[in-house]
């Protein structure tokens, strides 16, 4: 394990934590500039987060110990998750312990807690979201998987960096099947974070609501670090993106720390790209009814098979 | 893949861009959207066919690239779009399979598509060989929204969305077809859509509707008619 290789690793971590609320705060002042409404300061997020953190916890009184520990086990992993994808470099020590399948692995455990603890306290509701959860879940698991097949049979390996770095590094050329799991991939990207199309993030609404209808019984501190772990597997589904479909500019094989400088403003760049265009489909589309989720993911999937068979037959 | 030419690429991005029309065709509601789609199907095939003729220096393909543009971008549109005002059809009824089951049907047929264009493009000896399996598979996706849309404007877009997969599969497999054969196959398909235009207000005179299983009572009133 060569010095660079830690430094690179955790510049990333820093990066996910610190940028993560940044990046929900981006895609929130986006969103309220395409609605004409005027638009919340970019840091909002962090000081949600820093104002939970300073209340005092509220607990349920039949909760058990596994809510009070989900919100740190969901914070975990996603930390976890954030060090495992290449967002920056792609020689990363913790990579060697788990590839792409083993990181969907690690957001499923995530939400089977998620899920588990808003059913602990037995509130309607949190049990509701929970359900919802699941089936969202179990639809995307596989279109994700199925993505990461078409990445994985291009480059003939399942170990994310290893796919970044083929990709990165190979003469440019068109992939259709690529592109089919691109837009596979942001499908799977919305339903996953609770974007619009299948939930909002900014309802209170509770009939509709998905992801904030898990989080309802917690507090302070819980509360901080589930929204907290939310913003992270935002940043972290967007990095999976860009370690997919737009490798270019992470630093690859024993550079010189100069590549890993040049790396943070690449990734800055992508990620304001991303959060702009992220804000743009949700605003121009209109939030499906719980009914309709499966057939927006099965499309998801769909898509993800039909990149697989394209890249079969043409071999692209 | 790696190493191609860029324009055989290109080619190769048309030909998924086509499947990916087709199924978008299959999951549209929207007749409107629907005869949009078709355009813009018909803009990646005029895109295809001119990569085509650049690559390969057959002058005939720009002829039928023209041609392409002429009817398949401009005028068929035009004239749909023309015949959903005059009938004012802008949905289609819930098609016999959902969308999600047409889909997965979809998947399949791309799956059995391939597995039949794959002897065929072994004998081709075009560059765009690989490209046939797509043709045909665009070609049973129209089939299969045929199939199970009620709508006639619907299937009327079903057949000129299968005659776009033919015209490719022929420009992979050989590099596009005679052009008398062209010229003829286009002027069928001109004629067609007018006189399947006439075709529809005489089917929502009689029905009220434009909805094609209320044909299927045709037989029993036929038989009424010839005992009376």
């Amino acid at each position: 394990m060569r010095p660079i290789e830690v430094v690179t690793q955790l510049l990333e971590l820093a990066a996910a934590l610190a940028a993560a609320p940044l990046f929900l705060g981006w895609i929130n002042q986006c969103r309220a500039w395409l609605q004409n409404r005027s638009a919340p300061s970019i840091w909002l997020p962090y000081r949600g987060i820093a104002k939970l953190f300073h209340k005092d916890a509220v607990i349920a009184v039949r909760a058990s110990a596994l809510f009070r520990l989900a919100p740190y086990i969901v914070f975990g992993a996603m930390v976890l998750a954030a060090g495992i994808i290449p967002s920056m470099g792609t020689r990363l020590p913790f990579t060697r312990i788990a590839d792409a399948i083993a990181l969907v692995g690690l957001l499923a455990t995530a939400r089977v807690f998620m899920s588990l603890a808003a059913m602990d306290v037995g509130t309607a509701f949190g049990t509701l979201g929970a359900r919802r959860e699941m089936m969202v879940g179990f639809l995307a698991e596989p279109a994700l998987l199925m993505i990461i097949f078409v990445a994985s049979l291009i480059s003939a390996t399942t170990a994310l960096p290893a796919i970044t770095e083929h990709l990165a590094t190979q003469t440019l050329g068109l992939y259709p099947s690529l592109a089919f799991t691109a837009v596979a991939f942001t499908m799977v990207l919305l339903a996953e974070n609770a974007r619009i199309p299948i939930d909002n993030p900014a309802t209170h609404l509770e009939l509709t609501m998905i992801h904030e209808a898990l989080l309802l019984e917690y507090s302070a501190r819980h509360l901080a670090l589930m929204e907290w772990a939310a913003a992270l597997k935002l940043f972290n589904y967007a990095c999976i993106g860009f370690a997919l479909f737009i490798p270019w500019g992470v630093s690859t094989g024993q550079e010189a720390p100069l590549a890993l400088l040049a790396s943070i403003p690449v990734l800055a760049a992508k990620l304001i790209v991303a959060g702009g265009a992220l804000a743009l489909i949700e605003t121009v589309s209109a939030k499906l009814r719980v009914f309709r989720a499966p057939e927006f993911l099965a499309t998801a999937f769909l898509f993800a098979v039909l990149g697989l068979l394209v890249h079969l037959l043409l071999g692209a | 893949m790696n190493g191609a030419p860029l324009t055989l690429q290109l080619l190769n991005f048309c030909a998924a861009l086509l499947l990916l029309l087709s199924f978008a065709m299959l999951s549209q509601r929207r007749i409107v959207n629907l005869v949009n789609l078709l355009a813009v199907q018909g803009s990646v095939l005029l895109l295809a066919t001119l990569l085509l003729a650049a690559r390969t220096g057959q002058h005939h393909l720009y002829l039928s690239a023209a041609l392409t543009l002429g009817l398949k971008v401009i005028l068929l549109p035009w004239l749909l779009h023309r015949l959903i005002r005059r009938l004012g059809v802008y949905w289609d009824a819930e098609p016999l399979l959902n969308i999600s089951g047409t889909m997965l049907v979809g998947v399949l047929t791309v799956v059995f598509a391939f597995g039949l264009a794959q002897p065929i493009s072994q004998l081709a000896s075009t560059a765009t060989r690989n490209a046939i399996g797509i043709a045909v598979a665009v070609v049973l996706l129209s089939f299969l929204m045929m199939i199970t849309r009620r709508k006639a404007m619907s299937q009327v877009v079903g057949f000129l969305s299968m005659e776009n997969g033919l015209f490719f599969g022929a420009m992979s497999a050989t590099y596009g077809m005679p052009m008398v054969v062209e010229f003829g196959v286009a002027l069928d398909v001109l004629v067609a859509v007018l006189v399947l235009g006439i075709f529809f207000f005489q089917i929502r005179e009689q029905f009220d509707s434009l909805d094609l299983h209320h044909l299927e009572s045709l037989r029993e009133e036929a038989g009424h008619g010839g005992r009376s």
